[in-house]
């Protein structure tokens, strides 16, 4: 009876096929390390946010009259409020988390070279939508560093040559940041931009179940092979979906299915991450005022500029180039250029060979000088832009960028280490 | 069916043509949609310019307007007023007006249109708390100085352009509005329209 039901089903929409085909039976490399648990994660976090989103919409409301008081009264009267802010605001910060980790992977291990430019890409545009998304949704308590930090990111629009200020106008719906900017920056935070994101993710998962997962090793596990790569006894165990035998003709070999072997060890990874997120959600939901800022706890006063206005961490790398600029509209350049530059990885780095472990001792500084340059900014765009900070926040400015320009020199012909054979 | 063998012209046309109406009409439709985005009427009418009648100001006296919620002064400068502006220039961190915060009719010494007549946003740039005007006793603030602009909250300085005083933490001058003169004794102020 059910057998028949499910075969009426799969004749009319192939959904076992496809679970099979993405799941159950979906080659992936069997050496991920502890590395490939992100984008897991930030799936996790990407449900949490949703779930958690809807809840507070049912609470929250959206006017400028209304909004602070109805965040209050989330927090001090509805049951269970607190935490499911608390979930979404620190949810906000763990997705950052695991998502800047998710890029480190892949610039670590090559995961955005040929043939994964397009997957890479798509990433990047995940990347662009979910800093969107979170500057949105911190405006909608409407508290003083909502509001002026709102104000500094829509200003950096303004200091676009000739268009500048019908731009922002247009933005904010009125001359001064207004219930007209929080209504719309309430509707694109809670239906437009998590669509958008949805199917981002969609086409990203589908991008790389086209091409196959990388993995630390960077070179290709055996699919295209028709017998001259001999299988293990282990290798034998497993079925794997004739898309990507290619009807049978082709044998794969160092890889394992999805299910159960990735989800099983990815629920380690979900079971050592939720330890350390309900931590911070109970014992540090604020995140000693870096997940949200002191001044927000004030409404929004449009009279009264807090005395620093420094934006969430995430974006304070970004925020750091922009200011090191002394020029208004170049660091505006200066700042998208920073991102842009990522997401050109793909053509930047011409090296062959993907993974740090076999390239040249240079590449792993010039990688190390990244994420150095990286933290620096991100620490340096907290602290306001005095003296000696302006000054460092140039110099690692230039180091962020000379990653980029470095690896595009040296990676053409790059000493890297013999590849193995087979991923290790 | 009719077997009439295919016309690749009449096709690429068609084609074409069935493109650019759709793309057309795709365009028209996005126009509410972006438009809606505007500052609605409302938005407008709260923001919109307010006139001041001038004709009763005296010299040394200073007017309040609310304009975008926002405290705009203007003040008729006296003659000793407007030769004072002169002396304290070393001490100002912005003599010049370098900073853009004001409209470029506005960017001289007085910082305004008539010598005389100095409209500001009477909001200090530190924390935006508004300064007190202290026509005759700001030479205990400034030494000779008669008048000037002082903020309680934290003690930034201005002189009677609104130019901010070196060593307080205010870090730019007053914002200097758009205005005009619709004649000698009327002005607007959040418009400047085909003026000067």
């Amino acid at each position: 009876m059910f057998k028949n039901l499910m075969s009426w089903i799969e004749y009319r929409l192939p959904f076992m096929d496809k679970m099979n085909l993405h799941v159950m039976q979906y080659p992936a490399p069997k050496n991920f390390n502890f590395w490939y648990f992100f984008g897991s994660l930030a799936m996790l976090v990407l449900v949490n946010q949703i779930v958690t989103g809807i809840w507070l919409t049912m609470n929250y409301e959206p006017s400028a009259e209304g909004a602070f008081a109805s965040v209050e009264y989330i927090m001090r009267d509805v049951d269970y409020g607190w935490l499911l802010r608390y979930m979404h605001s620190t949810g906000a910060s763990a997705f950052f988390v695991v998502v800047y980790l998710h890029m480190l992977r892949g610039m670590m291990y090559g995961s955005y070279q040929k043939p994964r430019e397009l997957l890479w890409i798509f990433g990047m545009l995940i990347f662009l939508v979910l800093m969107a998304e979170a500057f949105m949704g911190y405006l909608l308590p409407w508290g003083q560093m909502s509001f002026w930090g709102a104000q500094v990111i829509i200003g950096i629009f303004g200091t676009i040559p000739f268009i500048g200020e019908d731009l922002t106008l247009w933005i904010r719906g009125d001359y001064v940041i207004s219930g007209a900017t929080l209504n719309r920056f309430f509707a694109l935070h809670v239906i437009a931009l998590p669509l958008v994101l949805v199917i981002l993710v969609f086409l990203h998962i589908m991008a790389l179940h086209e091409v196959g997962s990388n993995n630390p090793d960077g070179i290709d596990i055996k699919k295209d092979n028709d017998g001259t790569v001999e299988q293990t006894e282990a290798d034998k165990k497993f079925t794997f979906h004739q898309y990507f035998t290619r009807g049978g003709k082709k044998i794969i070999v160092d890889a394992i299915p999805f299910h159960p072997y990735y989800t099983v060890k990815d629920l380690v990874g979900v079971a050592g991450f939720l330890l350390i997120f309900a931590w911070v959600i109970f014992f540090l939901p604020e995140g000693g005022g870096y997940f949200l800022e002191p001044p927000n706890f004030e409404p929004a006063n449009p009279l009264k500029t807090p005395a620093h206005i420094a934006p969430v961490w995430y974006f304070t790398p970004f925020y750091a180039i922009l200011r090191a600029i002394p020029h208004p509209f170049m660091g505006a350049v200066a700042m998208f250029a920073a991102i842009i530059a990522l997401a050109l990885l793909p053509w930047l780095d011409r090296g062959r060979v993907r993974s740090v472990r076999y390239r040249s001792g240079l590449h792993k500084i010039n990688l190390i000088n990244f994420c150095v340059s990286f933290v620096a900014l991100g620490v340096l765009g907290v602290l306001p832009a005095v003296g000696i900070y302006t000054l460092l926040a140039q110099i690692f400015s230039f180091t962020y960028f000379g990653f980029f320009v470095l690896l595009f020199f040296y990676s053409k012909n790059e000493n890297t280490k013999p590849l193995p054979v087979r991923v290790t | 069916m009719s077997n009439a063998p295919v016309d690749h012209g009449r096709r690429r046309f068609l084609t074409i043509a069935t493109s650019v109406v759709g793309g057309v009409g795709a365009v028209g439709v996005a126009v509410p949609f972006i438009a809606s985005w505007n500052p609605s009427e409302r938005a407008k009418q709260a923001g919109a310019a307010v006139t001041a009648d001038i004709s009763k100001l005296e010299p040394g006296q200073l007017i309040r307007v609310e304009w975008r919620g926002k405290p705009v002064w203007i003040v008729k400068r006296t003659t000793e007023t407007l030769d004072q502006l002169a002396l304290t220039e070393e001490n100002l961190r912005d003599p010049g007006s370098d900073v853009a915060q004001q409209p470029a009719y506005a960017q001289n010494r007085h910082r305004s249109i008539k010598p005389d007549i100095f409209v500001a946003v009477g909001i200090c740039t530190h924390l935006g708390c508004s300064p007190s005007y202290l026509p005759n006793d700001f030479s205990e603030q400034v030494e000779g100085i008669i008048s000037g602009f002082f903020c309680p909250c934290h003690g930034s300085k201005f002189d009677m352009a609104g130019r901010v005083f070196q060593g307080v933490p205010a870090p730019t001058n007053l914002v200097v509005p758009p205005h005009m003169f619709i004649d000698d004794n009327t002005i607007v102020v959040g418009e400047d329209e085909g003026a000067v």
